[in-house]
């Protein structure tokens, strides 16, 4: 549905986005995450048309955002981080503008989609109030109105919760998953249990760098290393404990975690580069221990949103390496254009 | 295009700013009226429509400052700018709204030729050459308030910048007039726009001046669309 290759911009001298690439199919819901200044708005302004990338393609539904504009941004419904609202309109006003510029060509009906759409983010009650006496979260709605007036197939939603208040977040994030049903939603936004409500997919990324791309499961996997996991024993607690700190090897820490309905939960580190948990197996094994599961630590969204945005991440995507420029002489240029064929000698 | 024809239209009048331009412009037309042809007891109308010309001076950078600088400032050029519809649409579209307003003042303005009609003798076809060309001489200057609106976020300055770029156009044929160098008069004479308007006054539809004026609206629409598109590659 969505496909972002080799992409980068610069502002002036500075890169904002650095050769990121990643496809998202219909039906998604992606999350776009990483912290203020990342690149997050800059990608989605490219993808919505609003810029242009300095290199690389953008590609919505098979048509590209510079060879078709028009086509692309009739599928798109696009939140921009600040609401693109015009205060002196009322909100029936505003959503009906939205319409006749959107929609001039398409078959919907005015009226009953507008109602529709205003029926859908609850905004029944404001809709003869002019924008500018609105508060913050109504604003916001009124965004969300605007972008899912035309029935677009995708929707972009930069930070759509902003200045909710808790209920609202709660409501807006549950039209988000009713509309997730038939469309397909990136959306950003730095609250992460958000993404972890909402969204199938994460997109991470960090200093213009595409950080990670997968379910929060796959990248939680791809994170997490071998040499810490979880074991549930069951058995007397002092013998466990002193069997598991003393008598395996390859096992540099233990920390007794807590004690569950299964057995004894512990949290175990192997030495550096080496993986004790088969040195675990049989030794607890040989103590009439038994294992009851033992599985490697998972991580939440947010120890894996440091991990990748710290000041050393390393990014778990490796970027394709960005088409070289074909850099043609002017002759060789123009004598394609005209095609000419060079003649072997 | 008619989306935002009809959006800037109703902006104009659900904000003070269409009002106040109107009101302004028939309250400085109505004095400039009573000095120029009921004080001299004519009923020629060149001298009215030179009142006029200064008037607009003033005016057109209150018309055109908040076009395009207005959306940009509020962000709301990103919905215009993801929507399916062309920069152009987007520009010709404000434009032609500002000179319909414009329009509308100057249109009202026909009550003076219409007082006149009523003492004495007018010259019809004289009159009509003359709100043609008039308009078209400040349909050229709305074009250019235009792209000055475009290229600020700021509606003061954009105003402010729109009067001196005005001002100067307004005067530079009588600048021309003092210079010496044959082919730098020349020029300064082809760029005034006001200078064009001679031939309408006397009540002839220039040929050469009707595609001089398109050309400065055609010219100046396509470098605010230019400088609109360049903006997103920046």
């Amino acid at each position: 549905m969505i496909e972002v290759k080799n992409l980068s911009k610069y502002y002036g001298p500075k890169l904002a986005v650095d050769n990121i690439s990643f496809s998202v199919k219909k039906g998604e819901i992606v999350g776009f995450l990483g912290p203020n200044g990342a690149g997050k708005s800059t990608t989605m302004n490219i993808i919505t048309g609003y810029l242009s990338a300095s290199s690389g393609s953008v590609t919505v539904s098979g048509y590209d955002i510079l060879k078709s504009p028009d086509e692309c941004k009739k599928r798109i419904g696009y939140l921009p981080e600040f609401p693109p609202l015009y205060p002196d309109m009322t909100v029936r006003e505003y959503l009906e503008f939205v319409f006749d510029l959107k929609c001039s060509k398409s078959k919907l009906k005015k009226e009953d989609h507008i109602n529709r759409v205003i029926a859908l983010v609850r905004i029944n009650h404001v809709e003869k109030r002019l924008i500018r006496n609105l508060s913050k979260g109504y604003k916001q709605r009124v965004g969300i109105a605007q972008a899912l007036i035309g029935d677009p197939d995708i929707l972009i939603l930069d930070e759509p919760t902003v200045g909710l208040d808790p209920k609202q977040i709660i409501e807006v994030r549950n039209v988000i998953r009713e509309l997730g049903k038939e469309k397909t939603i990136i959306l950003s936004s730095h609250i992460l249990q958000e993404i972890d409500s909402v969204c199938e997919k994460i997109i991470i990324i960090n200093n213009g760098i595409l950080m990670a791309n997968g379910s929060p499961d796959e990248i939680s996997d791809m994170l997490s290393s071998k040499e810490e996991f979880t074991v549930i024993v069951s058995g007397d607690r002092e013998k466990a404990d002193s069997v598991i700190t003393n008598a395996i090897e390859n096992v540099s820490d233990v920390k007794f975690v807590k004690e569950t309905s299964e057995g004894l939960e512990y949290n175990i580190i192997s030495d550096f580069g080496k993986d004790a948990r088969e040195n675990v197996f049989y030794t607890l094994a040989k103590n009439d221990l038994p294992i009851m599961s033992m599985k490697s630590s998972t991580l939440t969204l947010e120890e894996i949103f440091l991990k990748l945005t710290g000041e050393n991440a390393v990014p778990l995507v490796k970027s394709e390496p960005e088409p070289k420029a074909q850099n043609k002489s002017f002759k060789e240029a123009f004598s394609d254009m005209l095609g000419i064929k060079k003649e072997g000698k | 295009m008619n989306a935002i024809y009809n959006k800037e239209l109703k902006a104009y009048f659900s904000s003070p700013l269409g009002y106040i331009f109107i009101g302004f412009f028939l309250f400085a037309s109505a004095l400039t009226f009573m000095v120029t042809n009921i004080q001299e007891s004519t009923s020629n109308l060149k001298a009215f429509f030179e009142g006029l010309n200064t008037i607009q001076m003033f005016l057109i950078p209150i018309l055109t400052m908040r076009l395009l600088s207005e959306e940009k400032n509020s962000k709301t050029d990103q919905l215009l700018l993801t929507a399916p519809v062309s920069i152009t649409h987007i520009v010709l579209g404000k434009l032609f709204a500002a000179i319909s307003v414009y329009g509308l003042s100057l249109w009202l303005t026909i009550i003076f030729p219409f007082i006149i009609s009523i003492y004495g003798e007018i010259s019809r076809g004289e009159l009509i050459s003359q709100y043609v060309g008039f308009l078209l001489m400040s349909s050229a200057f709305i074009a250019i308030g235009t792209y000055i609106s475009a290229l600020t976020e700021n509606q003061l300055i954009s105003a402010v910048a729109t009067f001196g770029i005005l001002f100067v156009l307004f005067i530079i044929d009588r600048i021309a007039i003092n210079v010496s160098n044959v082919h730098l008069a020349a020029f300064l004479n082809h760029i005034s726009i006001s200078a064009r308007y001679g031939d309408f006054s006397r009540g002839i539809i220039n040929t050469e001046a009707v595609i001089y004026y398109i050309s400065v609206v055609s010219l100046f629409s396509f470098l605010t669309v230019h400088h609109i598109d360049k903006k997103r590659w920046i």
